[in-house]
């Protein structure tokens, strides 16, 4: 007994770092699975408020673009509502509880983003409080940005497209060829879609929007264009270097998406018990 | 040093973690706390206080443990690179870092620089197979890091004559 205190006091600097050393460990590997990286992440009170002052500052310094990118968005909004044909019954809705009923949409400003690791994620300024909940889907207007991973009270964390881990549903926009979207690390303006069937019409220029296959995104959300593409080693299916039309670097407002049928839909897609 | 503590975690994740120089390289100058902790101070709480470094940055940045387990790493081995680059000096538990000379000064960042890069890069990407990119990431990033962490403990060292 005296030989193993002996012990553990001698060595006790490398005890401690073995313990902590293991520690990280467990917290880098539970970082690599999803929906599991709840212990550490920047959500929480002490980061948000700190990236909050920090943004109070830094966001005067894009507010060109960002104005810029609301202006395009508007035009872009009010070239549908005036080309629409005036058929009110179309447009307007006599039973209001069936407005608004499939997508709702929330704002939000982005208080941290990264785009040079591996694995990125964004911090934005809604939470629990303004009823944002995990799997919720995270655009701005030009594209998709990502999902949401973890929220606090005050503060959500988005698992950026450039991800290794993310995974999104989406789809040639002329026909409904469905692939995946991930990310190889490489450069913040592509990502990847990946198991385009090889009978799908892939050209350049294409554009690749989101698939109708997630609960989480709305159908034809838009992504990128075909930069690129490749069959794959098996043979029988594509790999599409897709550009991006978010730039991923420069995010200041986000939309957050809520799926209002999403429980409807993943109640029915659940296996049957008998 | 608790002040020096909490400015590094700042300075890091406000400013350094957002420069991004040519798409990815960033550097990493929080280490300093490290490279620079009094030699003749209690080793357990030095590595403790390493990893409360590490994990604050992680915090930070959302990237799980891995400045964590560099930090840890950094600080557990740290007496074998000042025995190296310093020798004589460190065996009288007395060095100050403001007075050694240059060459082992480099020697000794540079060491402990690049430890840490590598094991932390190791971990965010996380494939073997990924070697070349982890050694292109470290490689680079270390280079940024170390003229940084030069400049700065030039900039701010005390001129005591």
């Amino acid at each position: 007994m005296q030989q193993i205190i002996n012990f553990v006091l001698r060595n006790k600097t490398f005890l401690v770092f073995l313990l902590l050393f293991g520690l990280s460990l467990f917290f880098t590997i539970q970082s690599h699975s999803y929906h599991k990286s709840k212990f550490i992440n920047s959500s929480n009170m002490v980061t948000g408020s700190i990236y909050k002052v920090a943004n109070g500052v830094g966001q005067y310094f894009n507010l060109v673009e960002q104005n810029k990118a609301l202006l395009e968005e508007n035009r872009m909004l009010k070239s549908i509502v005036h080309n629409f044909d005036r058929d009110t019954s179309k447009i307007s809705f006599t039973d209001s509880l069936k407005f608004n009923s499939h997508y709702k949409f929330r704002t939000a400003d982005v208080y941290k983003n990264s785009y040079s690791q591996t694995a990125n994620y964004l911090t934005i300024n809604k939470g629990k409080k303004d009823s944002i909940k995990i799997d919720y889907g995270v655009i701005t207007s030009q594209g998709i940005v990502g999902i949401i991973e973890n929220t606090s009270q005050n503060f959500s964390s988005v698992l950026s497209i450039l991800n290794t881990r993310s995974r999104i549903n989406a789809q040639l926009k002329k026909t409904n060829h469905i692939g995946s979207l991930v990310w190889n690390t490489e450069s913040a303006e592509f990502a990847q879609l990946i198991d385009i069937s090889k009978f799908a019409p892939v050209a350049i220029g294409d554009t690749i929007v989101t698939g109708g296959q997630s609960t989480i995104f709305p159908k034809g959300v838009l992504i990128g264009t075909v930069n690129s593409y490749k069959i794959d080693n098996g043979g029988d299916s594509y790999t599409v270097n897709v550009k991006l039309f978010n730039d991923m670097t420069n995010i200041g407002h986000v939309y957050v998406v809520e799926n209002l049928q999403a429980a409807e839909i993943k109640s029915l897609q659940k296996p049957k018990d008998d | 040093m608790a002040a020096r503590f909490v400015v590094l975690i700042l300075v890091q994740v406000l400013i350094f973690n957002h420069i991004n120089f040519m798409g990815y390289i960033n550097p990493y100058i929080y280490i300093l706390f490290i490279i620079l902790f009094p030699v003749n101070n209690n080793r357990t709480l030095f590595v403790f206080l390493a990893f409360l470094l590490g994990f604050c940055v992680d915090v930070f940045s959302d990237s799980g443990g891995i400045h964590a387990a560099a930090c840890v790493t950094l600080a557990f081995i740290r007496p074998v690179f000042l025995k190296f680059s310093f020798g004589m000096v460190y065996d009288y538990q007395s060095i100050k870092f403001s007075q050694t000379d240059f060459s082992s000064r480099l020697i000794y960042f540079s060491a402990l620089i690049f430890i840490h890069h590598f094991i932390m890069y190791s971990l965010e990407i996380f494939n073997i197979s990924k070697i070349i990119l982890i050694l292109q990431k470290t490689l680079f990033s270390s280079i940024f890091t170390i003229l940084l962490c030069l400049i700065i403990t030039i900039l701010f060292s005390k001129k005591r004559k």
